[in-house]
């Protein structure tokens, strides 16, 4: 079915859509983001400034956007899923030559009122564009190898601009997710044999590139990979990160230290604690318990969103709230690796906890898409 | 665009089955993280607790008081007083260059001081305090108080330092303290970590350094939470260091100094030591020092004037110093022949005014000869020949014993640097030495001192006091070690017949009491008091052949480092003695003329405990002491009231 073949009348319309909202979802990201504030509460040393009020009125807006964005019905948001794309590419050209430089890479654009990273952007914008083109694409032709080929540029071109920041792990985060919306759109699966063995052979070329002339990834981000695999060699250096970070949530223990009692965070040996770092001090104060609540939250966000989009009959829509769950579970999947030291640190936020401010807007607005889907799905017609 | 629908459902259903795959996988990866976390969290626990207590918890040393120093009366020799320093919070200062400009308007700071503070600055970080200034006075340090509020960042801190309010007098005995420094630590062993606080003051020399195990006391630890850049933010708990203990000492700083003023600047060592317990009463070796220039580190012209003076300021001649004991020794070899029986009490030698022994000629100091000399006389008017006679009679190792037995040559153990052991030679202690062998006349020349023979002033009290008691008395410096009195040096009678004794001893007596004998002038007059005594004169230099034949050139038209050293030892009182007195004076002449008048001042002012009436003098002399007194006693007021007020 296509939203073409959609009975208008079956959908709800006006202010009646508000019933129509995926509530339980809602109600999870509220709590998600209530977790946030309370960490951040913690980590200001038992105060709202400087970033449990200005994560609430974002939280505020973000949410405001969402319940706008569910409001469009979802053939709209096909339909400027092209636009969508193409701006972000803009954003992202713009943010090279207008960037400001934050922790040696340029990712952000001073928008007045906020810093907009681009990227954030992306990640949506890519989902909705593969969505859109494989609810266009005639299933039989899915696997074939041009039709293969279009989507997987259309995947490297932000990939290669976002790496060029340099932000290797927004890039890796954009080729999981689109290859995702690939996997579930029905492309053969030798072709993701293939990309994988090929990871591998690049990986290996990478390592074999370093220190000469053509070398392909910058120093740091060797460095990086270093520390990820032997902590220990520098532990007041590059592998600080890491094992403060571990030292955090070891000494949390079952049942954590208490609220606002993590030694670790509150007397700073944790490094990015409000942001990147931030479920270190959640399970320093929380614990095993704490922690394992929260990632359990999370997976409920997903199969709250793996449900819908199988309940949805149309293809954009399934596709596009696949490829939202899989970017939101990227996101705290990486970024739970990262602390817990199963992956380099690579500077991805745990969304919609970390402190920050166009990652949790985006994603608002990509939950706002998933509500729009729920809400705008095909009904039994009433005859 | 119209599409078959059943393709579709096809469609659908794929991707149903790859989303439940899709989510399986994520389920999966978050059931690995779920168990990665129960790794760490749960199984791990323990071991991350405790590194996050290290990451948090520091320890910082609380140093502790140093042990005090009191003479025998509870007066204070070695004190802790509270120093002050400058320090300065950089974060807190805002402006550090104009705080220490608007500081150094207040107080003078050193441009050295401030350029370390800056370098220092410069690398720690900005919460920790620098310091500007060290050994502030009160006054400055109270200026600074005072503009406290114009002056953000900068503290007036105080610590402890060592004080010696005796100044000079104790110098030798106690020695100092200094900042450990890093040749210090490379001697230890195992450095406790309390010396790695910077500054921290531990004894160098003398009594400071040898009772440095029980000066230092144990140091206390506060701990303390430290953020990630080290900044305290609370005290956790604390727990207060052991003070050092307090020693008393067996000297009296009252007649301490008495002696050092009575040595005056002349180059010289005197002795007081209680003849019954062996309590050493007055230690001094002049010309002394001011300990506390050492405290904070001395300025190198301030040492160098030290260690360039030719009297040696520095060495303490009272122990390391040795010397040949001169006359002083002819007790020793008189009591070796009286118990080895070489000669009788009443038998004479005949003294033409030398003693031809192997070839060579020994002369006695007088050259035209004593005649008919018994013990007494050879005592009384120190005739050497005399002794070559019973010398050689008697041999070398059996004089050498005696002089053990009365504490010559023994290494007595006391809390000071460097106990000299001194020499009493043997036949094999030269041959070992210089791998030759003893001669006859090696003998003669030890029969009154001189030759290999030396001895450090110590040894010659308490030689002195084991000759008047007879008992192997020992000395003793330590009356007590934080409260708990430490053993008496009284000591068992010696293997020695009390009639060789009481010989020697009554010769002794007409040194000092006999018209005749070589201390005449030097006698107290009290019949109750009279003391005995013996002089020694000995050589630095041999007399050539050359220079007997031009007539032996007076001391006074020698250079000062060849002049005779002047020696005198005594004790007093005759009958019942007291207290028994060592003096060396160096290149000072004779012993009758420089050491016995200085031994006989110092025995009075012992035994009157205090300025003795002009009536213990010889009539003769009375006008002249009145004068030395009142010399003296101006000379003693000169030094700092407050620093001599402070009793205990």
């Amino acid at each position: 079915m296509s939203y073409l073949e959609y009975h208008a009348k079956s959908t709800p319309t006006g202010l009646r859509k508000v019933l129509h909202l995926n509530w339980g979802l809602t109600l999870l990201l509220i709590t998600v983001s209530s977790v946030g504030f309370l960490m951040l509460y913690s980590v200001a040393g038992g105060s709202f400034s400087p970033w449990v009020e200005p994560q609430v009125k974002r939280f505020a807006l973000g949410l405001s956007v969402m319940f706008v964005v569910a409001m469009i019905p979802i053939w709209f948001w096909r339909n400027i899923s092209v636009l969508a794309y193409l701006g972000s590419l803009a954003l992202l050209v713009a943010v090279e030559l207008f960037g400001t430089v934050g922790m040696g890479a340029q990712r952000w654009i001073d928008i007045g009122f906020m810093r907009l990273q681009p990227s954030e952007v992306t990640k949506i914008a890519l989902v909705m564009l593969l969505a859109a083109y494989y609810d266009w694409l005639p299933a039989e032709k899915t696997s074939r190898p041009l039709w293969v080929l279009l989507p997987v540029i259309l995947i490297l071109v932000p990939t290669a601009l976002v790496l060029k920041q340099p932000d290797l792990g927004t890039s890796i985060l954009l080729m999981a997710a689109g290859g995702g919306v690939m996997f579930l759109a029905g492309v053969h699966w030798a072709y993701f044999v293939a990309v994988i063995a090929a990871g591998v052979g690049l990986v290996s070329a990478v390592f074999q590139s370093r220190g000469t002339e053509w070398q392909l990834l910058k120093d740091y981000q060797f460095r990086r990979i270093d520390t990820f695999l032997d902590p220990s060699q520098d532990p007041l250096g590059a592998g600080y990160h890491i094992t403060q970070s571990k030292i955090a949530l070891g000494s949390g223990g079952w049942s954590g230290r208490g609220f606002m009692q993590g030694t670790q965070s509150r007397l700073n040996f944790l490094p990015e604690k409000h942001t990147d770092f931030i479920f270190t001090t959640l399970a320093e104060e929380f614990g095993f318990i704490g922690g394992v609540t929260l990632l359990s939250i999370y997976m409920l966000i997903i199969v709250f969103c793996i449900a819908s989009a199988i309940a949805a009959k149309d293809r954009f829509s399934s596709l596009v709230i696949m490829g939202i769950a899989i970017t939101f579970f990227l996101f705290f999947a990486v970024n739970m690796s990262m602390v817990m030291g199963l992956a380099p640190v690579v500077g991805v936020p745990l969304p919609m906890v970390s402190y920050g401010g166009s990652a949790m807007l985006v994603l608002l607005g990509a939950f706002g898409i998933v509500q729009s889907a729920h809400i705008h799905r095909p009904r039994q017609a009433s005859r | 665009m119209k599409r078959n629908p059943k393709d579709l459902d096809a469609a659908h259903g794929k991707m149903t089955r790859r989303a439940l795959f899709l989510g399986g996988l994520q389920l999966a990866f978050a059931g690995g993280l779920a168990a990665r976390m129960r790794y760490l969290q749960v199984d791990q626990a323990d071991e991350f607790r405790l590194l996050a207590e290290e990451n948090r918890i520091n320890i910082r040393l609380l140093p502790p008081a140093r042990g005090q120093i009191f003479d025998r009366n509870g007066l204070i020799i070695a004190q802790n007083s509270p120093s002050y320093r400058i320090t300065v919070v950089p974060e807190d200062a805002g402006d550090v260059e104009a705080v220490i400009a608007k500081l150094s308007s207040l107080v003078p700071l050193d441009p050295e001081d401030l350029e370390r503070a800056r370098t220092e600055m410069r690398r720690s970080p900005p919460f920790l305090p620098i310091t500007l200034a060290d050994q502030i006075g009160w006054e400055d340090i109270s200026k600074v108080a005072v503009n406290a509020p114009a002056l953000p960042g900068v503290t007036p801190e105080v610590g402890l330092t060592r004080v010696y309010p005796q100044l000079g007098d104790f110098a030798h005995v106690i020695g100092y303290v200094g900042p450990v420094s890093d040749y210090d630590l490379s001697k230890m062993e195992d450095p406790e970590p309390v010396l790695m606080i910077p500054r921290f003051q531990i004894g160098k020399v003398g009594f400071e350094a040898k009772r440095e195990d029980v000066l230092r006391g144990k140091a206390g630890a506060k701990r303390v939470e430290v953020n990630a850049t080290g900044r305290v933010m609370r005290e956790l708990d604390r727990r207060e260091g052991i003070s050092g203990a307090d020693m008393q000492l067996t000297i009296d700083a009252e007649l301490q100094n008495y002696v050092q003023a009575r040595l005056g600047r002349e180059s010289a060592a005197a002795v007081v030591i209680d003849c019954e317990d062996g309590d050493i009463r007055a230690i001094c070796s002049s010309p002394s020092f001011d300990p506390n220039l050492f405290v904070r580190g001395i300025s190198v012209a301030d040492y160098r004037m030290l260690t360039e003076d030719n009297y040696r300021p520095l060495s303490n001649k009272t122990v390391q110093g040795t010397y040949p004991p001169g006359s002083t020794f002819k007790m020793i070899t008189a009591l070796a022949a009286l118990e080895n029986g070489v000669v009788g009490p009443e038998e004479t030698v005949w003294c033409p005014g030398h003693l031809k022994v192997a070839g060579r000629r020994f002369h006695c100091w007088k050259r035209a000869g004593h005649g008919h000399v018994d013990l007494n006389t050879s005592l009384k008017r120190s005739c050497d020949v005399y002794y070559y006679d019973v010398a050689i009679k008697t041999g070398i190792d059996k004089i050498s014993e005696m002089a053990n037995l009365f504490g010559l040559g023994i290494k007595h153990d006391l809390p000071m640097s460097a106990v000299a052991q001194g020499i009493t030679p043997t036949k094999e202690w030269k041959s070992s030495s210089y791998g030759k062998d003893w001669l006859i006349g090696d003998t003669a020349n030890a029969s009154i001192g001189q030759g290999y023979m030396l001895a450090s002033p110590l040894q010659l009290a308490v030689m002195s006091a084991r000759i008047a008691t007879g008992r192997s008395v020992t000395p003793r410096l330590l009356k007590s070690l934080d409260g708990v009195e430490q053993p008496s040096g009284a000591g068992e009678p010696l293997p020695v017949s009390e009639n060789s004794l009481r010989m020697v001893r009554r010769g002794m007596y007409s040194v000092s009491n006999d018209r005749r004998g070589t201390a005449y002038r030097s006698r107290i007059a009290p019949k109750e008091m009279e003391m005995a005594g013996k002089t020694g004169t000995s050589q630095v230099r041999n007399i050539t052949a050359a220079e007997r034949a031009a007539g032996v050139i007076r001391n006074e038209d020698l250079p000062w480092e060849r002049r005779d050293h002047a020696l005198f030892v005594c004790f007093a009182p005759y009958d019942k003695p007291k207290y028994a007195v060592a003096v060396v004076v160096e290149h000072g002449g004779g012993g009758s003329k420089a050491a016995a008048p200085v031994a006989r001042d110092v025995m009075l002012q012992a035994l009157y405990n205090g300025t003795p009436p002009l009536e213990a003098y010889p009539k003769a002399d009375r006008s002249r002491i009145k004068a030395q007194q009142e010399r003296l006693e101006r000379e003693r007021v000169k030094r700092p009231l407050g620093s001599r007020s402070s009793r205990a």
